[in-house]
């Protein structure tokens, strides 16, 4: 179980749920302002809740003369019409003046991302100036701090739903539709995001990670990313060899040996590693999956122990996960894939 | 006085003027003073009596199948809450066992499901079914047999749905079932079918009941039970069915569409061939929201009773109460996307739904009001209902603070599907449902059982849980602002939500304990009775107080007031000594006085059915249809909804028959009509109540169409030619005039026998008529090239004719009933309901024909 193999000091869960609760700790502008109208809320059903049961002790054990004022139309027409009239229709517009800040149009520099829900993981695509496909990745999603970006919410299959708590509130991803949600983080750091719409199975061991870094950090992420392999080898123009070969194929060795395996075990029918033959679009790109934090969609942290764990008996970490358990597979045989893939960055 | 309508009907209501030139001076004959005649009570005891043994499965007496109805309700809420405690055992810590993921996936389908649909909705339609009739004094409802139709296909339906998960097969989608997760590519078993199936018959018996009680409130009351007087639980339940007979119809649609989806590949919900998935959850929430008041507003009509008797006085700001009740079923038709906010809604659209949702709470803060108003008003009298009745007003005000939280547009984008949103709907429905509920069963026990439950194990039932509620519900608030999604079978260690989880979980426990008590309590005092019952325990003020038996009050008294037992104390004797109305039975035969809907003026005298085993045989095979049809086994599917209607129509059979006497005295002297036909009689507001539920179904149907083109028009195809259009409409406009024809002939023969055979034959033309339109309409699409699994339009324009052909078959059906009857020579004048039912119904189907079709095939046009 996850249990056993998680590991508490893990740093990926450091900035995960728990304390302060995200919802009201907010680390971009789009959560931000849902953030003072969130204390304002709960300090309006502190006090509301507290005039009622004020009102209440009145009515039943408080003086004659105060329950007399309190027992007729009067104070229906005060209590129950005025009062709420009054509160409501300022937090109406305030709550309709949040909403228009909130859907404002995209700032002209944003950066855009494409994220496709699945069952039960989610795609990413990062998108340049002219919406093609710069990178393929999955289950996590990098930003640099200060910059708007707009996230493309699509699904494949049935409805799902993008959540960052720390960064803005949800939308939801559905069949044939496109919905953009824009976030934006302030400060560098790992948030938590899951899939907040039931989607059936194991729905609750969706998750993912929104890592935010510094402008210059973002790009040595991204080129480090782009360095480790040409960029959608399949778009590449036909004959053209490409610039820069996979790290992996110089290495030799276990690798080689993992390579082989994963390719012979029918990994590749289902998963894509950029510029081999694996090319199958069901489950989540591999091509830089040894740079991830999280395998099993946000649920286990990246290292080979959990990533052997993963490969050999992932039903028994997500029950009902697309992915097989290749449990007839050795030990050495799933450590050779481990290793192959933990050179994917 | 006044000429405009607004005033007249304001000076009825107030009793200055007559709604139906019924006399008003003839109320002053009452209470009558001369002695009654010996034996007529017996004599009423006689035809009121029910058979005993197994003969019990053919009553229909309210006062039975309303116990039974409550019954089961209450059973069903234990289900539930088991299931509930299933789920907070296995998340009382991360990554536990206890239920394996599928199973808790069902798990919590059911248990909302079954909350929603099996307990809250069927219990408080049980309450009203139990308690109306006496509450306004009439002697029955109008339809009892109906009533033991909707029974008992919900209580066979509920429980084969829910044996579905004893076999593993209960549906996993979530209660309100998403599609594309419920289509058959994501969910090819038939655990959805099944989920539809239970919802199926809840539509059933829903539809009937509030059938039932609009005809039930408008026109069994009292006489001088004008609406200003009447009981605010009635004004509640007036309200809910109403609400019903708008809200459901949309649920009916979707749940149609959704199995023929699946059945039949048709893409209503599919983007690829022109559906939306959003359609669906428009359609679900259109009836969804409006079903959470359906299922308050009564409960709140029961704490508006009951806040009056605790506080010994009357309810202040009745009329705004009853103003309340209005606007929240008003309000709530206009907020069912803010269940969609972080679907990508323009902002607009979510600008005008968090307003109506703000909106809606006003008439919530006046009730709330009204009751804290009468509290002040009067003085408290401490017991165990007014404890649940004080603590459930805390606690619907806790809950509806944070609906005002949701329904504020960016706080939603944030709370909206985690733990968040379950501690809300649990603190609205407890507070405002479950609450009020078990302070009405302690308030009301005394109607149905020789005992009071005991006050001391009442008071520890509430505290119980009061302090459970609040253990298991306060911390998923927090819960969910930590990121703890509803739905998940399970959460990972580390993140913060373990403690939670597990103070949540005892506070579930010590909820149960609570119920545990309360079982406790009715098994020690509770023993069912409909004639020496306990009686009037806390004092209260309103009809239902009077001394019963089986045939209700021993004559119907004249309401003055809002309070009739406080305002004349000796009005107990003189309606158990027959000194009212229909002191006896005027017709040998069980009856009832209807009364106008706005004054309640005497207008004629209903005869009721008796007993019979065809109701209660007609829903096992209503339900052996669907749960056939669910398991694919389509042969003996077909046999049952034969028998089914067989059973139905044998059931109808030996009502509406001739009398020997027309008039009957109601005592004074005043002489009423039997039974009649036309706008007064209780038939056709029943049949106008169930002609608006398909109307809407229609309607929807028809949003459905223009909104798929909405969203995708490219998959659209041009319709059928014009003139076939013109030819269509030329046919239903001649069904209609057949039918008019033969109301025609009806009217103009006020003799006792129809000569020949004209009325029903022109009935038949009719029907005939509707065969042929349909079939050139069906047809004429076909010849198109309009496929119903090729694109949303095909689907949505063949979903459309595929109602009208299931509508045509009962009017057909109908047609070919009358028909016999009429060979019988049991069409009689001038009280043929029969006739004047099935012809009004074969007119509906003309003029639902002819809106399907100018519709679909004028817009979009070509």
């Amino acid at each position: 179980m996850v249990s056993t193999m998680s590991n508490p000091a893990s740093d990926i869960f450091d900035a995960w749920w728990g304390w302060p609760p995200p919802v009201l700790d907010p680390a971009g502008p789009y959560a931000d302002s849902v953030v003072v109208l969130a204390w304002a809320l709960i300090g309006m059903g502190v006090v509301v809740t507290g005039i009622v049961v004020a009102a209440l002790y009145v009515a039943i054990k408080g003086p004659e003369r105060w329950r007399a004022r309190l027992g007729g139309e009067k104070a229906v027409w005060i209590g129950g019409i005025a009062f709420p009239g009054v509160v409501l229709t300022g937090l109406l517009v305030w709550g309709l003046t949040l909403t228009a800040s909130l859907t404002e149009p995209v700032p002209e520099d944003a950066m855009r991302v494409r994220v496709t829900g699945y069952m039960w993981w989610f795609g990413v695509e990062y998108l340049d100036e002219d919406g093609d496909v710069v990178m393929r990745d999955a289950n996590e999603l990098h930003v640099p701090v200060g910059r708007p970006v707009v996230v493309e919410l699509f699904s494949e299959d049935v409805i799902h739903s993008f959540w960052v708590p720390n960064l803005s509130g949800k939308e939801d991803m559905i069949p044939g539709r496109t919905n953009e949600l824009v976030i934006q983080a302030d400060s560098p750091g790992r948030y938590g995001g899951v899939c907040a719409e039931y989607c059936g199975g194991p729905h609750a061991l969706m998750g993912f990670v929104a890592v935010a870094h510094e402008p210059a950090d973002w790009n040595a992420w991204l080129a480090g990313r782009r360095t480790a392999r040409p960029v959608a080898a399949d778009q590449d123009v036909p004959g053209e060899v490409p610039a820069i070969l996979p790290a992996v194929e110089q290495t030799g060795g276990t690798n080689l040996a993992g390579r082989q395996l994963f390719m012979d075990s029918g990994c590749a029918a289902c998963h894509r590693v950029e510029g081999t033959e694996a090319n199958g679009l069901v489950g989540p790109d591999l091509s830089h999956v040894g740079s991830r934090l999280t395998l099993g969609a946000g649920i286990l942290p990246n290292n080979r122990g959990t990533m052997i764990g993963w490969i050999g008996n992932s039903q028994a970490i997500k029950p009902g996960n697309r992915m097989p358990s290749y449990d007839m597979l050795s030990a050495e045989e799933l450590e050779a894939i481990a290793i192959w893939l933990e050179q994917q960055r | 006085m006044s000429s405009r309508p607004l005033d007249k009907t304001r000076d009825a209501m107030e009793g200055r003027t007559s709604e139906t030139g019924f006399d008003h001076e003839l109320y002053r004959l009452f209470p009558t003073h001369r002695p009654r005649p010996e034996g007529e009570v017996e004599e009423l005891e006689r035809i009121w009596d029910n058979p005993k043994g197994w003969g019990l499965l053919t009553v229909v007496n309210n006062n039975y199948i309303g116990f039974f109805y409550v019954a089961t309700a209450f059973l069903f809420f234990l289900l539930a809450g088991i299931l509930a405690l299933g789920m907070r055992v296995q998340l009382a810590a991360p990554l536990q066992d206890f239920l394996p993921q599928e199973t808790y996936n069902q798990f919590f389908t059911m248990h909302g499901t079954v909350m929603m649909f099996l307990f809250a909705v069927p219990m408080v339609e049980a309450i009203g079914i139990m308690l109306l009739p006496q509450m306004l004094a009439a002697r029955d409802l109008p339809f009892p047999r109906l009533s033991a139709y909707a029974f008992w296909a919900y209580f066979v339906g509920g429980l084969c749905f829910f044996a579905s998960i004893f076999v593993g097969l209960a549906p996993d989608g979530g209660w309100f079932m998403y599609p594309p997760l419920t289509s058959i590519a994501y969910s090819p078993e038939i655990n959805t079918d099944f989920w539809l199936l239970g919802i199926g018959f809840i539509e059933i018996s829903a539809i009937a009941g509030a059938i039932e009680i609009i005809v039930g409130v408008l026109r069994t009351r009292a006489p001088g039970m004008t609406l200003d007087r009447m009981p605010m639980f009635a004004w509640a339940m007036l309200v809910f069915a109403v609400m019903i007979v708008i809200a459901f119809p949309s649920v009916i649609l979707g749940t149609l569409l959704l199995e023929l989806e699946r059945a039949f590949n048709w893409p209503f919900f599919d983007p690829t061939r022109g559906g939306d998935p959003l359609l669906w959850q428009h359609l679900f929430w259109f009836f969804g929201h409006p079903e959470v008041y359906i299922i308050f507003l009564p409960a709140a009509g029961l704490m508006s009773m009951m806040v009056a008797t605790i506080a010994r006085t009357e309810l202040v700001g009745y009329r705004l109460n009853v103003l309340a009740l209005v606007a929240t079923g008003f309000i709530s038709f206009g907020v069912w996307a803010h269940h969609m906010f972080a679907t990508g809604m323009p902002r607009v659209s979510t600008g005008y739904f968090s307003a109506a949702s703000m909106a809606v709470s006003l008439p919530a803060g006046i009730q709330v009001f009204c009751w804290i108003a009468t509290l002040a008003a009067g003085k408290i009298r401490w017991s165990t209902p007014a404890l649940f009745v004080v603590g459930s007003i805390v606690i619907f005000v806790m809950g509806g603070l944070t609906g005002v939280m949701v329904g504020m547009v960016p706080f939603d984008w944030q709370a909206h599907d985690t733990y968040f949103i379950v501690a809300h709907l649990h603190y609205v429905l407890l507070g405002g449902m479950v609450f009020p509920m078990f302070a009405a069963f302690y308030y009301w026990v005394g109607m149905t059982s020789t005992n009071a439950l005991s006050e001391r194990l009442g008071k520890w039932v509430f505290w119980l849980m009061f302090t459970g509620l609040h253990v298991t519900f306060l911390p998923m608030h927090l819960t969910g602002f930590m990121g703890m999604p509803r739905r998940v079978y399970t959460y990972l260690p580390d993140r913060g939500l373990d403690l939670l989880n597990l103070i949540s979980t005892i506070g579930a426990f010590i909820i149960a304990a609570g119920v545990v008590v309360f079982l406790v309590d009715l098994a020690r005092s509770f023993r069912f009775t409909t004639s020496d019952d306990a009686g009037n325990i806390y004092g209260g003020g309103t009809l239902e107080w009077l001394p019963t038996g089986m045939y209700s009050t021993r004559s119907i008294p004249l309401v003055k007031s809002r309070e009739p037992l406080w305002d004349d104390p000796n009005i107990c004797d003189d309606v158990a000594a027959g000194r009212y109305f229909l002191p006896n039975s005027a017709t040998g035969l069980r009856e009832t006085i209807i009364t106008s809907p706005i004054n309640a003026e005497p207008q004629y005298l209903q005869l009721m059915p008796g007993p019979s085993p065809w109701p209660v045989s007609a829903a096992v095979f209503t339900a052996a249809f669907f749960l056939a049809l669910t398991v694919q086994a389509y042969a003996f599917s077909a046999f049952s909804g034969v028998v089914a209607v067989g059973c139905v129509l044998r059931w109808l059979w030996e009502t509406d028959r001739p009398i020997k006497q027309d008039t009957a005295d109601i005592g004074g002297g005043i002489v009423v009509p039997i039974a009649i036909t036309g706008p007064s009689s209780h038939g056709w507001w029943a049949l106008n109540t169930l002609i608006v539920v398909m109307g809407m179904i229609v309607f929807m149907g028809i949003f459905s169409y223009l909104y798929l083109y909405g969203i995708n028009p490219s998959f659209w195809i041009a319709p059928p030619p014009l003139l076939q259009t013109g030819g269509i409409a030329a046919l239903l406009l001649l069904a209609l005039g057949s039918v008019w024809l033969s109301r025609r002939i009806l009217a103009s023969k006020p003799e006792k026998t129809f000569p020949g055979q004209g009325p029903w034959l022109m009935g038949a033309i009719g029907a005939a008529l509707l065969c042929a339109a349909i079939w050139w309409d069906w047809t004429g699409w076909t010849a198109a090239g309009l496929e119903p699994d090729a694109s949303g339009q095909g689907a949505t324009v063949f979903a459309l004719l595929s109602f009208q052909t299931c509508v045509v078959a009962v009017a057909v059906i109908m047609a070919l009933y009358l028909g016999y009857r009429s060979g019988k020579g049991l069409l009689v004048a001038p009280a043929s309901v029969t006739l004047d039912v099935v012809v009004r119904f074969i007119g509906y189907a003309a003029l639902q024909g002819l809106a399907i079709a100018l519709v679909v095939r004028l817009f979009p046009g070509a």
